[in-house]
């Protein structure tokens, strides 16, 4: 028995921050200091406040500590495990007000939110199958078992409202009914963790905070549909989910809670994980599925849809990591409790990955509805060093951008359809009057053209050739003909790719160019970049009346670049800048600007 | 797993330990003097009986707490019970044994064990 708990987080970011090291170190003063049968220290999943990472709670106080070193260790075990003062250097400050808060769910970042699918996610540890059961734990797959029919779990399930946080935002329940529907000796039931949109770690997070709630909903998923067999197909580059999604189908099976005769009812389930190499075509569902089989994993064409033909030619389910966080809650608190949350044909909530210009970078669970403005300025904390919102960028390279005029709109699936973007698994990168739109239309371009896997040509070829535009735009030789070329290709590619990735591949370009078409025309017409991205349209300019000639930035110019005498206004040479900003950073009389 | 009985068997113990996680603001805090006078006179078994003694029968209501100095060093350890809505309640110079009393008594059953409060100390 413990009359304190140290939990640490365990998630990716704070991992990469340091919070092993902190781990150790702790339990290493907690021996020194005698502590160690009255304090124990347990290493959870993620908090969403990766920022300020690593980031520690300390039970029964519940106190918020942010930003933890190694060194603080040895003053906070003296100072609050042992004489109970909290150390209040250290204590999370709310980035807008700066006013010292003690409670986690007090604070702006936490309070506007609601979290379903990360409820467990920094509260327990992901590694122990007896803290997840002490949160209501594999009570929904037994009520199932010995209260439910298969018919009776689906019509809970589309009662509830749920839609697919994968992305495309298909029913669930009627994913389910279909397959179940369908019949044959053998059916499976698959989850996508192999999320590889850029800036989106959601799926991430729950795997690597709460892995039980997955292997539970699919047992459910399982008994709904007639399946005996799951597959988690995950990411290897998710080291730290993969090993604690073994640990807990290990824990689950030696407590029964997947294998035979399952709660004595005789169902029989079980779950085996399948490892991806990257590919974000993988995401896709007839290439993971492919991918499963073994093959090498490129998509085929629907129908046959996967509820008929899937995995190994039988029906097969698949649903998003963050789609199964939620069904043991939907079973345990009923339909209405969860269609209560949401708008009108978005329900309940939606984790979103907070990434780019902003202060929280993190995780967030909000629920639907909610505007962009309450997530970027409240709960995200505004954007940092006083600079204006110019887009926020969702559904990552499927997706498009959200500009300023549409910060109130509420935030839901046929919303972000309706203004050109999408909800999208959950990426939501924030980005400000630095941002060119042109600069990151090309991006996510040039990220679909590494990714595409070269099975049709719209997809292989088409944005091999839009990204060839961009690039000749964005080095100033582009003309207004080229905009018009664009578009014409982007509907050509939606149209005509074999897969979501191909379809929706144009988006960004297309929705950069619905909302900041000024930008394109600028650097068409004006060859300038407004927000000083694009190199080859930059010029650096030395004001000769504000120069002093002190020499700094002729000295720190890496391409000699920069001529002229001591005490006399200096001059850039613009065949020789290499526009690197080095010596506009470093001038101290801020006689350099960019143009 | 053979029967849902089993699993809410699980769950019961080790509820009793998560709920030291709790965050509810209604929850009755039981606050332990553990300033260096607290620890010299023997706070810390105090603490930890009061700590062990709510988890195991599962008060997920109660957080016991630590506090620095209350300024009355010679009535160390020192126990407040503070409930939402009702009056605090100082217990002094406490042992385990009489920590557990207090549990029983007062965390469960709502009565004040009148002879250990500072009132009746001071008079």
């Amino acid at each position: 028995m413990y009359r304190s708990h140290v939990l640490v987080c365990g998630g990716t970011g704070c991992t990469s921050s340091g919070s092993p090291k902190i781990i150790e170190s702790l339990q290493a003063e907690i021996k020194k200091n005698g502590l160690k049968d009255e304090v124990a220290v347990v290493q959870t999943g993620c908090h969403g406040l990766c920022a300020l990472g690593p980031i520690m709670i300390i039970y029964p106080e519940a106190t918020f500590y942010t930003l933890v070193k190694p060194e603080d260790i040895p003053e906070i075990v003296t100072e609050h495990l042992l004489k109970g003062r909290i150390v209040t250097r250290l204590l999370y400050k709310e980035a807008m007000t700066d006013e010292v808060l003690k409670s986690l769910n007090d604070t702006d970042f936490y309070k506007k939110q609601h979290r379903i699918a990360l409820r467990n996610c920094g509260v327990i540890n992901p590694e122990s199958i007896d803290e997840y059961i002490a949160t209501n734990g594999y009570e929904a797959l037994g009520k199932v078992l010995t209260e439910y029919t298969p018919e009776q779990v689906i019509q809970t399930i589309l009662d509830s409202g749920l839609r697919g946080r994968g992305g495309a935002g298909f029913p669930t329940g009627l994913k389910w009914k279909l397959a179940k529907g369908n019949d044959a000796d053998q059916k499976y039931v698959c989850c996508n963790a192999d999320e590889g949109d850029p800036g989106a770690f959601m799926d991430r997070s729950v795997l690597e905070g709460d892995p039980h709630v997955v292997l539970e909903s699919m047992a459910i998923a399982g008994f709904a549909i007639g399946a005996s067999q799951g597959y988690i197909y995950i990411r290897a580059e998710y080291p730290i989910a993969v090993e604690r999604l073994k640990i807990a189908i290990g824990q689950a099976r030696e407590y029964g809670l997947l294998g035979k005769n399952i709660f004595n009812t005789g169902f029989d389930f079980d779950i085996d994980l399948r490892l991806g190499a990257g590919a974000f075509v993988c995401g896709e569902e007839t290439a993971l599925m492919t991918s499963i089989e073994g093959k090498r994993g490129e998509p085929r064409p629907r129908p046959p849809f996967p509820a008929q033909k899937g995995l190994f030619q039988k029906p097969t389910i698949l649903n998003n990591v963050e789609t199964y966080a939620n069904i043991t809650q939907i079973i345990l608190n009923g339909p209405e409790w969860f269609s209560s949350i949401g708008t009108e044909k978005s329900k309940g909530t939606k984790v979103f990955a907070l990434g780019g210009k902003i202060k929280n970078t993190g995780l967030v669970e909000i629920p639907m509805g909610t505007t962009l403005r309450v997530i970027i300025d409240e709960i995200g904390g505004g954007i940092p060093n006083g600079k204006k919102f110019k887009a926020a960028q969702t559904g990552g390279p499927s997706g498009g951008c959200i500009p300023a005029e549409h910060f109130d709109i509420p935030i839901d699936y046929d919303n972000l359809i309706s203004i050109g973007s999408m909800m999208g698994s959950g990426g939501l990168i924030v980005m400000d009057e630095d941002n060119c739109m042109v600069d990151i239309a090309k991006f996510f371009l040039d990220f679909t053209v590494d990714e595409s896997c070269g099975k049709c040509t719209p997809c292989r070829i088409g944005t091999k050739r839009l990204s060839e535009m961009l690039e000749k735009i964005t080095s100033g030789n582009g003309t207004l003909a080229d905009l018009d070329k664009m578009e014409e290709l982007c509907y050509y590619i939606k149209d005509n790719a074999l897969c979501g990735l191909g379809q929706t591949a144009p988006n960004p370009v297309l929705s950069t160019l619905r909302y900041f078409r000024d930008e394109y025309i600028a650097h068409v017409v004006d060859k300038k970049c407004p927000a000083g991205v694009c190199k080859a349209l930059l010029s650096y300019i030395i004001d000769a009346d504000t120069c002093r000639g002190c020499t700094l930035c002729a000295r720190i110019c890496p391409s000699g670049a920069i001529q002229g005498k001591v005490k006399e206004a200096h001059i850039i040479d613009q065949s020789k800048c290499i526009k690197c900003g080095a010596c506009m950073e470093k001038c101290r009389f801020g006689a350099i600007s960019k143009k | 797993m053979k029967s849902l009985e089993e699993l809410r068997a699980i769950r019961e113990m080790m509820q009793g330990q998560m709920g030291l996680r709790n965050e509810d603001s209604n929850q009755i805090r039981v606050v332990v003097g553990m300033a260096t006078c607290g620890i010299a006179s023997g706070a810390r078994p105090v603490l930890t009986a009061l700590s062990d003694a709510v988890q195991t029968k599962g008060l997920n209501n109660v957080a016991v707490i630590q506090t620095g100095c209350i300024g009355l060093c010679q009535f160390e350890p020192i126990v407040e019970i503070l409930e939402p809505g009702k009056d605090k309640v100082t217990y002094v110079k406490m042992t385990p044994e009489k920590a557990l009393e207090v549990v029983e008594h007062h965390l469960i059953r709502g009565q004040v064990i009148k002879k250990y409060t500072i009132a009746e100390l001071i008079g």
